[in-house]
Formats: C-alpha cells, structure tokens, sequence
C-alpha cells in the first residue's frame, strides 16, 4: 500500500526561480532565505519518495476565467512549464503518473469531492519553483509528480474548513492506492503577502508565526478563520494558506515537525517552510 | 463553521476579485491573460490601440492600460495575476508595481517591506 511519508509547505515566490536562474542563492538579500532549505533536502534524499503531489494555485497560466475550477487534479504523463509573461526560464516537462491521479480522482469523487480532471495541465512557478527548491539538481530528481490545483484567483474560494477535509479526502485516497509508494504532499504558496491595492505591501509576522505552529499542532483551529479573514489577517494573496490546509489535512498519521524556516522578506511576501513527518 | 463572507469594503486598500469584477474585468484580463504569449505581447507593443481594440475594452480599461495604471486597472476589473502579465512587458515586477500603488519610491516600499520583518 502507499504510504504518505510527510508533508511540506513553501512558499513559490516568482523571484526565488529567478534568483535560482541567475545562480544568486548566495547574495546577501537571498542567502538568509535559501539557508532553509538544506535540511528539507536532506530529509528527502533520505526518504526517497517515489510521488510528490504538489497542492498549489494556478496564478493564470493554465486556467483563465473561462474556466476556472475550484479543485482540479491533473492526469497527464507529464506536465509542462510555459512562458509566464514575465521572464522566468521555460523548465523541462516534469512526469506525472496517471494511474494513481486516477485512483484520486475517483476515490474523492466518491467522498463527494467533484473535481475537474486534466490530462493536459500547464504548470505555473507555484509548482516549478517549490520543486527547484526542494530538488536543486533535476538530474537527480526521481520523484513523479501529481498536481491538485486550488483556486485562489477568483472569490468564492473555498473555505478552509472546504480545503482541510478535500486533503483529508485526498490522504484516504492515496492511502488506499495498492502500490507500494511512497508520497510526499507538498503545499505551496504563503505566508503573508499582498500584492494589489493601496495595501500591497502588507505583511503579518504575528499571524504567519501563529500559523506556522497552527498547522503543525493544531490545524483544525485555523479552519474556523473565514475566507475574508484570511485575506484581513494574511493579505489577498496570503489567502494561499488554504494550499497549506489541503496539504495538511492529507496527513492523518502521527505528526511531527523535523523543521521550519521563515523569512521577511522575499519580493512582497513573508517567506515560510515546514518539514512534517507523518508516522503510522 | 466558517463565517459568511462580509463586504470587501471592510479591509481597507484591499480589493476582493468576486463574480461582479470578473464580469466588469473579462475583456482586460483576457487582454492580460494572452500577454503569456511573446508574440502576443509583441503585437501589443506594435499597435496598443489595435491590440485593446481586438479584446474589446471599454474607454476606462484603454485609459488605465494607457497610462499603466495598477490601481486604475483594478477599479475597472483588472485581477492582479493577469496585470502582473501587463506590467512585466514594461520590465516592472510585484515591487515596483507595490510601489506604484502605494505612492512610494521602490526603494522606500522595500525598506516598509524589510521592516516587517523586524
């Protein structure tokens, strides 16, 4: 059976891909936010997983207001990077395993979760940047990725409350899966961050701290905030904390946290990461 | 459980992209949304007033592309993801658009940014 090895959060900031691209991981500005990393590389590299489902938003890459799911699973061999309009480098196409998304799908289908399946699915830096960060050598990633999109573009977003149970329902499915894999759940995007308005610029240390601890120890209480209070307490875009919810509604072992970082600023946006291990 | 939603006047310079700005912002955000596309955006530096002509947006949304205009675009429908496609043809990034916004230098707006980490 598959087993759900743990969960990380990070944040996808564009401009860390393009620090990344420019080979700028030790500047001053940016040393104090790669120097996170390290130990969540090693702990991968240890454990090995075989899947990566990558719990993140879509920022209008793939989906435009045409169409736009509240949940989507992509079901693709692959899924490729694209131009974005402004200047990150075009990433090789990263594999996916379309037997298990299906197993997925099918198995929160009938939890009642009614997601839109994609066999073609364009993947945005809130996917590529989190997997350069956490896989700097792509020769050396092995992992096979499976992407769940959130959408956190156009209101109404799904609650928190919505997004902890689909993770919940997300962690039965792959528990169920008859493989021997083993996975680990990553949420992207956060803390707190606002891009628009006369407010841009808003960060909220205070609430990304209690957040940090919330999610580890107590990620129920975080799911009594509101939509529109996140967006008061976190910014318009920290709202991105739901991803972070999915990802930790999909852990339903015995958790415990082997590392977290958190750093202001990167670009507009307060920079967290947490490692989680989640035992039978 | 969770709460209803309340107005979005309640958080101040906070703006909630919600079905009534969508509809107001289709034409400019799917303007935006092809900027995704270099030649598209080649297109645009080309012949502005053709390109917006194409996507159908009204005088307001031409006005605010005109004058690059953040919180302009915003009034009339513009969602921040697809301007962020608009504003990087100029080379301009979530900073200077911050910046932009809220009436500071980049410079100043990086050091407010900074500061919070304090």
């Amino acid at each position: 059976m598959a087993r759900i090895v743990g969960g990380i959060c990070t944040s996808h900031i564009p401009a860390i891909g393009a620090a990344i691209a420019r080979g700028t991981q030790n500047d001053a500005y940016w040393q104090p936010f790669f120097a996170g990393y390290p130990p969540v590389r090693e702990w991968l590299a240890e454990v090995k997983p075989d899947i990566a489902v990558m719990i993140y938003n879509d920022h209008g890459l793939n989906f435009f207001l045409d169409k736009l799911p509240t949940f989507a699973i992509g079901a693709a061999p692959e899924y490729r990077n694209a131009d974005e309009g402004w200047g990150l480098p075009t990433l090789a196409p990263y594999p996916g395993d379309p037997q298990l998304s299906w197993h997925v799908i099918e198995s929160v289908v009938a939890a009642e979760f009614d997601v839109t399946s994609c066999q073609e699915m364009l993947v945005d830096h809130a996917f590529t940047v989190p997997l350069a960060l956490l896989w700097p050598d792509r020769s050396q990633m092995r992992v096979k990725t499976l992407p769940i999109a959130i959408n956190t573009v156009q209101h109404p977003l799904p609650t928190p409350l919505r997004c902890y149970k689909f993770g919940a329902a997300i962690g039965r499915a792959l528990a169920s899966y008859p493989k021997d894999i083993d996975v680990v759940v990553i949420g992207t995007g956060g803390l707190s961050h606002q891009l628009d308005g006369q407010r841009a610029g808003f960060i909220n240390k205070e609430f990304d701290l209690m957040c940090l601890d919330a999610i580890v120890s107590d990620p129920r209480a975080l799911t009594n905030y509101s939509i529109h209070e996140l967006v008061e307490l976190a910014g318009t875009q920290g709202v991105e904390l739901i991803n972070w919810l999915v990802m930790r509604g999909a852990l339903t072992g015995k958790v415990t946290k082997l590392h977290s970082h958190y750093h202001i600023p990167v670009s507009n946006t307060a920079a967290g990461l947490l490692l989680l291990e989640n035992a039978a | 459980m969770a709460t209803a939603q309340k107005p979005s006047q309640d958080i101040p310079g906070t703006v909630i992209f919600d079905g009534k700005l969508a509809i107001r912002g289709y034409a400019l955000n799917k303007m935006c949304y092809s900027f995704n596309e270099a030649a598209n955006r080649k297109a645009f530096l080309e012949n502005e007033d053709a390109y917006c002509a194409k996507f159908g947006l009204d005088a307001e949304q031409r006005d605010a592309i005109r004058r690059r205009d953040v919180l302009g675009l915003i009034a009339v429908g513009g969602n921040v993801y697809y301007l962020a496609k608009f504003t990087g043809i100029f080379g301009l990034n979530v900073q200077d658009i911050g910046a932009q916004q809220t009436g500071m230098s980049v410079e100043a707006f990086k050091a407010k940014l900074k500061a919070a980490g304090s």
